[in-house]
C-alpha cells in the first residue's frame, strides 16, 4: 500500500466527496458491465448451440447435394466445363442486416433471388429432371450455409466483445474499485490525523490561555496587596491647595 | 432498415474443388464483374497453395463479398491464412467435398467453440 495503490490526491473533505462518487459510480458500472456480460454470455450459448446443431446439418444437406450432382451428371454427361464457363451474374446474393444484442450490433445475412437463372436451358435435352432437383438442392445448401454464416459471424463478434466485457469488469472489481476504496481509507485516515492534530492544538491553546490568565490574577492580587500594605505613592496625604 | 436496403447485395464466394464449385454454381452464386474477376475458385491436384492462398487472400480483401465458401481439405492447404483472418466479415465457412467428409474437430469456428462447449453433448 503505497503511492502504487492509491490515486494521487490531496486528502480533503471535498476530495473525499468525490472519492466517494467515483466508488459509487465504479460500482454501478461494474454491476451494469456484469449484467451485460451476462446477457451476452446468454446469446452466445444459444448461437453456439445453433451452430452445432447447423454444422450436422449442413454435413447431410452438403452430403445431398453432392450425391444428386452425381446423379444429374450420370444422367446429362460432364457439364462441368460449360457450367464453369457461362457464368455470368449472380443469382443468389445476400443482404445484411444488423442486430442488437446490449449494444452490440451483429451482423445477420438474408439471400435472396436476384435476377434470372442463367442456367435456364441446362439440361434441356437431357436429365432436366436430375438437374433441377440438384439446383434445388443446391439453394437449399446455399440457405443454410447462409443463415450458418451469420451464426458463425455473430460467434466471432460475441467472442471478441464478451472477452472484452468481462476484461473490464474484471478490471473494475479487482483494481479500480479498490484503488478507490483505499484512497478514501487513506483520506479518512489523514482527515482523521487533522483533526486529532487540530483537537490537541486547541487543548493546548485552553491551557495556556489558564496559565496566563492565572498570572494576570496573581499580579492584580498582589499589586492590591502592596497598596494596602504601602498606599499609593502618589498620595502623600497632604490637603488638598486650593488657589 | 432502410438504410441497407439501398445496399446491394453481396456475394458468395467459393473456394473448392470442380465438383463443388459446379455445385454451387448451379445453385446460382456465381458471377464474374466487369473486371473478368469471377468469385469462385476451382482447386485441383495441380494448384499450388500459393494460388490458394492469393485468392483466399483477394477474395477476403473484395468488399463486395461477404462469404466465403471453402471446402474443408482445401482449407486445410491453407489453415495459417484462414486462422489469420479474424474479422466478423467476410465470414469464413468450412464445407465439407465430395470426397471428404465433414470433420468437426479440424474447423477453426468449432475448435475456437471449444473448452466452453463439447460438441458432443448437444
Amino acid at each position: 500500500m503505497s503511492g502504487k495503490d492509491k490515486l494521487p490526491i490531496f486528502p480533503s473533505r471535498g476530495a473525499q466527496t468525490m472519492m466517494k462518487g467515483r466508488l459509487m459510480g465504479a460500482q454501478k458500472g461494474h454491476s451494469l458491465l456484469k449484467k451485460k456480460a451476462d446477457a451476452l454470455q446468454m446469446r452466445f450459448r444459444l448461437i453456439l448451440g445453433k451452430i452445432i446443431q447447423t454444422k450436422t446439418l449442413m454435413g447431410e444437406v452438403m452430403k445431398e447435394a453432392a450425391f444428386s450432382l452425381a446423379e444429374a451428371k450420370f444422367t446429362t454427361g460432364d457439364f462441368n466445363q460449360v457450367v464453369l464457363q457461362n457464368v455470368t451474374k449472380a443469382q443468389i446474393k445476400i443482404r445484411t442486416k444488423k442486430d442488437n444484442v446490449a449494444g452490440v450490433t451483429l451482423p445477420v445475412f438474408e439471400s435472396y433471388q436476384d435476377g434470372t437463372d442463367t442456367y435456364e436451358l441446362a439440361g434441356l435435352a437431357r436429365g432436366g429432371q436430375q438437374l433441377a432437383k440438384l439446383k434445388k438442392n443446391y439453394q437449399t445448401a446455399i440457405k443454410l450455409l447462409v443463415e450458418l454464416a451469420s451464426l458463425q459471424t455473430s460467434f466471432v463478434t460475441l467472442d471478441d466483445v464478451i472477452k472484452i466485457t468481462n476484461r473490464r469488469v474484471n478490471a473494475i472489481e479487482h483494481v479500480i474499485i479498490p484503488r478507490i476504496e483505499k484512497t478514501l481509507a487513506y483520506i479518512i485516515s489523514e482527515l482523521d490525523e487533522l483533526e486529532r492534530e487540530e483537537f490537541y492544538r486547541l487543548k493546548k491553546i485552553q491551557d495556556k490561555k489558564k496559565i496566563s490568565n492565572k498570572k494576570k490574577e496573581q499580579l492584580k492580587k498582589d499589586m492590591k496587596e502592596a497598596n494596602a500594605k504601602y498606599g499609593n505613592m502618589l498620595d502623600e496625604g497632604d490637603e488638598d491647595l486650593l488657589f | 432498415m432502410a438504410m441497407h436496403s439501398a445496399v446491394k447485395g453481396k456475394l458468395l464466394a467459393v473456394i473448392g474443388d470442380e465438383d463443388t464449385c459446379v455445385g454451387f454454381l448451379l445453385g446460382g452464386v456465381g458471377e464474374i464483374n466487369k473486371h473478368r474477376h469471377s468469385n469462385f475458385m476451382v482447386v485441383d491436384k495441380n494448384t499450388a497453395i500459393i494460388d490458394i492462398e492469393e485468392c483466399f487472400k483477394g477474395f477476403v480483401k473484395r468488399d463486395d463479398i461477404d462469404i466465403i465458401l471453402i471446402n474443408q481439405n482445401v482449407a486445410e492447404m491453407i489453415r495459417h491464412v484462414i486462422e489469420g483472418h479474424t474479422q466478423p466479415i467476410p465470414a469464413v465457412l468450412e464445407i465439407p467435398s465430395k470426397d471428404h467428409p465433414y470433420d468437426a474437430s479440424k474447423d477453426s469456428i468449432l475448435r475456437r467453440a471449444k473448452g466452453m462447449f463439447n460438441p458432443e453433448d448437444v
